[in-house]
This record gives C-alpha cells, sequence and structure tokens, in this order.
C-alpha cells in the first residue's frame, strides 16, 4: 500500500521537484528496457493553458444578453474564398483528424455520426477514408498527408473539404506511427502494406518541399476537385506566425493550428512533452499573421481553426475571443466517446494502467473500444450509442461557448474579442496579448 | 479525329475541365504547354492526351485509366499518385516522378531525377535512362525498373516493391539489399521491359533490389 503525499510529509519525508516519482519511474523504465516510451494522449505536463484566462462579462460598459431567450448564433462558413461549395456548418466545434486505424471503424463511425446530429464535420486521418465514415459524416474533411495512406482521387472528390497535413500538435516536425498490433488486415489493405509490420510514416510530403511548391500542390488538388471544395492547411505549433503566412501565401482557404497539447495515437514521450508551443500562444502568432494579410474575419478572408487541448466550452469561447473562427476537438471527443472511462477500470488495471491515466493507444488493448483494431474488443463501443454521447457533449460544448458570449454581451459566439479576457498569470498575459487581471498590463506592451 | 486544346490561348482550368466531362472519350492534343504545372490531372475517362512539349509540376497527376503522352520533359510530380492507365514522357522528369502511385505504367524515356518512385503503392515505372538518390524511398508496393544507373540511397526504408537496375548503384539505402532474380523476376522483367517498349534489353543482365525487412520491427514499443 502506498502512502498518501501528506503522511510522507509528516514523517519528514521530501520528494525532489526535480526528480519526482514519474522521473525517477521514468529512468528505471529506460534503464531497463533500452527503448525510448512511445505512448498516446497529447502533453501531460502543466502548461500555460486556457484555464489561465477569464471573461469580464458584461456590467455597466457592456451590455449582457438575457441567457435563456436571446438569440446568440453559432454557425460558422469554412473556405468561401475560393470552393465552390464551401462548408456551412451549424456550430464551431468540427472533429479533429484521427485515422481509421489508429481508431476502430465503430470509432469513426461514431465521431461522424456525433458530428452529423450537431450538423459539424469530422475529420478523416492518415489510413485513409472508410464507409464507415463516409456514410455517417454530414461534413468530412479529407485529410492529405506526407504518406497518403489510402489516398485516391474518388475519395478526394467525395470528401467536403480537403486538409493538408504539415504537423500536428503533438509532434510538429515528425512523422506517423502504428505499431504492428494495430495493423490488421483491413487497415494493411487500405494503407498498402503487410499485415502486421510497425509501420513508419514520412514526415515529409513525397513531392513537394517547400511553400512555393505548396501553392502549385494546392492548384492540384483544386483542379483535380473542379475547384469545389475547401483546402485546409494544417501546422503544428511552433513558429506559427511564420507557418500561417505561409500557408496562406500557398493559397490555404483555411488554416489549422494545432497546439502541443493536441492529441496522437503513438508518438515518442519526448516529442509529445518537449517540442511544440502551447495553444494559447500560438493562437495569437496565428491571428497576427491573418491580420497583417487582411484576411482575418472577413467573408472572403482565411478562416482559423484551432485545436489542442480544448475541452469545455469555456475553451472554445476563449479560442473565439482570440480569434478563431472554429476549433477542433480529438482527445475530448474520444472521451466523450467511453476513453478512460472508470467502468473500464479493472481492465486499465489489467494492463497496468488506470481509468484517468490510460494512453497506450498504440498498443491496440482499448478495453473501451475506440484505439484498437481487435474485432473482440471493439464491441465494446456502440457506434449508435458513442455518436449520441458525441453529439450531446458538442451540444454542451456550443452551450457554455454560448452562455460566455451573451454574458459578454455578444449574439454570435465569433463576436468574443480578446477585450473579453484577462489573463490570470503574467506567462499567459505575454503569450495572449491580453492583460494581467486587475491591470491593463500586457508583458513588453506599456506599463502597469 | 482528335480535340486540341491551345493552352496558349486557352486557360488551364478550361482544358482540365473539358477533360473531367461525364462520359468523355477519344483522342485530345494539348499544345503550348510552356512548363505549365498541374496539366491533365484528375483524368478519370478512356482517353488519350497527347502534350506536345514541356511540362511543369504534377503532370497528369492522379491519372485514372487516361493513357497520357508528354513529348518533351516533366517537372517534380510527374504522375503523382497515379492509379491507372499509362503516363509516358519521352524526355527526362524531374524529382519524385511517380510518387505514391497505385497502380499503372509510368514510362520515362529520359532520366529520372531524386526520389522517383518514393512511397511507391503499387505503380510500374520504368525508366529509360538513370534516377537520382532516394528513388523508391519507402516503396511499399509495385515494381521500378531502371534501365542505367541509381544514385544514392536507393530503395531506403523499403517495404515490399520489387527494384531491377541494370546500371550501378551508387549506394543502397536503408534496409534494402541485392535480390536473387529467380525465373518468375526475370519472367515479370521481360514483360515490364516489353510493355515499356524496351524488349530489346536482356532481364538477366539487371539486379533486383528489395527490402531486408529489418525494419518492419523496429523495437521501439513500450507499453509498460
Amino acid at each position: 500500500m502506498t502512502s498518501a503525499p501528506d503522511d510522507l510529509a509528516s514523517r519528514g519525508l521530501r520528494e525532489s521537484a526535480t526528480f519526482d516519482r514519474t522521473t525517477i519511474a521514468a529512468i528505471q523504465r529506460a534503464a531497463e528496457t533500452g527503448i525510448y516510451d512511445i505512448r498516446g494522449w497529447g502533453a501531460k505536463r502543466a502548461l500555460p493553458h486556457f484555464d489561465d484566462l477569464l471573461f469580464l462579462g458584461a456590467s455597466m460598459s457592456r451590455y449582457p444578453l438575457e441567457g435563456y431567450r436571446e438569440r446568440c448564433g453559432t454557425d460558422v462558413v469554412l473556405g468561401a474564398r475560393n470552393a465552390r461549395f464551401p462548408l456551412h456548418l451549424d456550430i464551431p466545434v468540427t472533429i479533429a483528424g484521427m485515422s481509421f486505424g489508429a481508431l476502430s471503424g465503430r470509432a469513426k463511425e461514431a465521431l461522424g455520426r456525433g458530428a452529423s446530429e450537431t450538423g459539424t464535420s469530422t475529420t478523416t486521418g492518415d489510413g485513409g477514408m472508410t464507409q464507415e465514415e463516409r456514410g455517417h459524416s454530414q461534413h468530412l474533411v479529407y485529410q492529405y498527408l506526407p504518406n497518403r495512406y489510402g489516398m485516391n482521387p474518388d475519395d478526394l472528390r467525395r470528401a467536403d473539404a480537403i486538409e493538408i497535413v504539415l504537423g500536428q500538435g503533438a509532434k510538429p516536425g515528425g512523422g506517423g506511427m502504428l505499431l504492428g498490433q494495430k495493423v490488421s488486415e483491413r487497415v494493411a489493405g487500405m494503407r498498402d502494406l503487410p499485415v502486421g509490420i510497425d509501420q513508419r510514416s514520412a514526415s515529409r510530403h513525397p513531392d513537394w518541399t517547400g511553400p512555393d511548391d505548396l501553392t502549385i500542390k494546392i492548384n492540384e488538388l483544386r483542379e483535380i476537385t473542379d475547384w469545389e471544395k475547401p483546402i485546409y492547411v494544417k501546422v503544428g505549433a511552433s513558429r506559427t506566425y511564420y507557418d500561417v503566412k505561409l500557408a496562406v501565401h500557398a493559397g490555404a482557404d483555411v488554416v489549422v493550428v494545432d497546439g502541443m497539447q493536441g492529441g496522437t495515437a503513438a508518438t515518442q514521450e519526448v516529442f509529445i512533452e518537449h517540442v511544440g508551443i502551447p495553444t494559447i500562444a500560438a493562437i495569437p502568432q496565428a491571428v497576427q499573421a491573418l491580420q497583417e494579410l487582411g484576411v482575418h474575419k472577413k467573408p472572403d478572408g482565411v478562416q482559423l481553426i484551432v485545436s489542442g487541448g480544448i475541452r469545455n466550452g469555456a475553451d472554445v469561447a476563449k479560442c473565439l475571443a482570440l480569434g478563431a473562427d472554429a476549433v477542433a476537438i480529438g482527445t475530448a471527443a474520444l472521451i466523450a466517446l467511453g476513453d478512460n472511462h472508470p467502468r473500464y477500470a479493472a481492465a486499465y488495471q489489467a494492463l497496468g494502467s488506470a481509468a484517468g491515466f490510460y494512453d497506450q493507444f498504440q498498443a491496440g488493448q482499448d478495453p473501451a473500444g475506440i484505439t484498437t483494431q481487435d474485432p473482440d474488443l471493439q464491441q465494446a463501443l456502440d457506434p449508435v450509442a458513442g455518436g449520441r454521447r458525441v453529439a450531446n457533449f458538442l451540444r454542451v460544448l456550443t452551450m457554455e461557448a454560448q452562455t460566455v458570449a451573451r454574458a459578454c454581451g455578444k449574439a454570435h459566439v465569433t463576436h468574443l474579442e480578446p477585450e473579453d479576457m484577462v489573463a490570470l498569470t503574467v506567462e499567459a498575459a505575454a503569450m495572449t496579448r491580453i492583460p494581467l487581471a486587475g491591470t491593463s498590463w500586457i508583458p513588453g506592451q506599456g506599463s502597469w | 479525329m482528335s480535340t486540341t486544346f491551345d493552352l496558349a490561348t486557352t486557360p488551364l482550368r478550361e482544358v482540365n475541365a473539358a477533360l473531367h466531362a461525364p462520359g468523355i472519350s477519344g483522342d485530345f492534343v494539348i499544345g503550348n504547354p510552356q512548363g505549365a504545372h498541374n496539366v491533365a490531372v484528375g483524368l478519370d475517362a478512356p482517353v488519350s492526351v497527347t502534350v506536345e512539349g514541356h511540362v511543369g509540376y504534377y503532370a497528369a497527376g492522379m491519372n485514372q485509366r487516361a493513357d497520357v503522352t508528354i513529348r518533351g520533359n516533366a517537372g517534380t510530380g510527374l504522375a503523382e499518385n497515379m492509379m491507372s492507365g499509362t503516363v509516358h514522357v519521352t524526355g527526362n522528369a524531374s524529382q519524385s516522378a511517380g510518387a505514391t502511385g497505385r497502380g499503372g505504367l509510368l514510362v520515362v524515356d529520359g532520366d529520372a531525377a531524386a526520389r522517383c518512385g518514393i512511397s511507391l503503392k503499387g505503380l510500374d515505372v520504368v525508366v529509360g535512362g538513370s534516377v537520382g538518390h532516394m528513388s523508391a524511398f519507402m516503396a511499399q508496393r509495385g515494381r521500378m525498373v531502371v534501365r542505367g544507373d541509381a544514385g544514392d540511397a536507393l530503395g531506403d526504408s523499403i517495404y515490399e516493391a520489387r527494384l531491377y537496375v541494370r546500371g550501378r548503384v551508387q549506394s543502397l539505402g536503408a534496409d534494402c539489399e541485392p535480390k536473387e532474380m529467380r525465373a518468375e523476376h526475370l519472367e515479370e522483367l521481360a514483360d515490364l521491359l516489353k510493355t515499356a517498349g524496351f524488349e530489346e534489353d536482356d532481364p538477366a543482365s539487371y539486379t533486383r533490389y528489395g527490402s531486408a525487412r529489418t525494419l518492419y520491427h523496429f523495437h521501439s514499443d513500450n507499453t509498460y
């Protein structure tokens, strides 16, 4: 039986802040195995995040809307700049790209069902488009990734939008991996690979190398699909200001910025925790880039979708207030499906984990039936019930964002703006360029 | 009787849109490409298209069913991700020719630059001359024939694609090794050479390369 930290402290024992028990265990594991740790999920360390921001709400100087009767819009249009058929979404919360392969077919179907029920989009991943997903998704964004697994022009034409992926928040600059446990006959067939091998994905696209090439690549995709679809460009948050500028110059209709809290199905722990920047640090950089190019919040402009650690309607509202047009959720959507639910506590324990801690998405043994290709384990997830939970969650996120927006006097959630917020920490104030609460001070900009 | 488009006077968008028309068939000629990018991309019909001149990036990209001939040189990403049909370039091709190609036949009469056949997924590529470095990088499926030499790191991280090279290979990439030429390989190579118009070559003068399969399980997982 382990002792609670308070008991240890009362006995005069002091845990090292530098070498805490998690760190000690990691060193011991590395020394024991000689191999680095791979896991799913996103960054787990404490980072500056949306909790470091607060809304001010209306009072004398602002006029609030009545919470239960006055309209507060939530719809967004994405990609009207060039596409003949832009996306019209009912809510500004979308489902982020997650591959069939990383997720089960049932999980992809459930995400599609949940998104469709609430009038929003879901996204494929590095593994191609499945019929389950296309069939149950009203708006489906088709990811175009470096390895092009399962990529074909028929699916491009069946998509509602195309997202060119340059990176993701959990691993900017890194390629993907799908370990052999999950490379089933179906997954292998879709990816043109032998069954059961560890599948490595490239980190660079095979047929273009820089922003000038990307311009031509975007035009190729437009030509192939007869200029019907919006083209997104997704980047992992790192040098966001420059990346967004280059993406817009290359012709992106929508830019997706994924912060380091964004999830992954399988990446080295060292990558997840040490590469990239937090979501709140990336958004202002992206907005500045769009503003300087004159395409921010314009009908024919370039929309910004933000992802990476969005958990509730307050996070959604804060993203929008910082300047995003919409957000995307991944990890939170999996939790809504049933990931890390206490009902699987015994199964998690048998795997050496615990409900609330499970992150071994690469292993293919997920008792919740989400991150697995095992036909028996997949039965744990009912795609209809799962879809309903995702839809419920999306509705709650939207209603919570509306609640905040009304309190700030906004008739549409996208009318939220930076001046509706204050920062709780100096770090958050510096990153978001929002004043520290109770002051007018933004680090680096003027005085107290 | 063929239909002719002149890219000097007709916008590329109109040309590609015409070639995407439902139920289209027949022969088409595209004149004055002058290095234009994205010529004849996304075709999905049993048509014959001849491009009279040099083209830029992604010519015949994602081709399905069409037979495309380019009388000139081709830029980066020639016939990328092609699914079926044939693409034939009479000159040279720049880098990433046939990238991620899934089916059909790509023939380059001259040389192909770096990364030819990168991430190959089922396409057959026949190069009359030599190929540059990193060719067949991570090639998964399909076959690549090189009548000349290959540059550095041929077949790096290759999966199950089969490579046939007649000339010198500057160096092999990680996990790529020479393989025995068994009767079935001589036979399939003879077929490929014949289909591509190089039937005078002796298949026995080629060396086969493929995966040593040492990277298939890279022992980096840790689930504890």
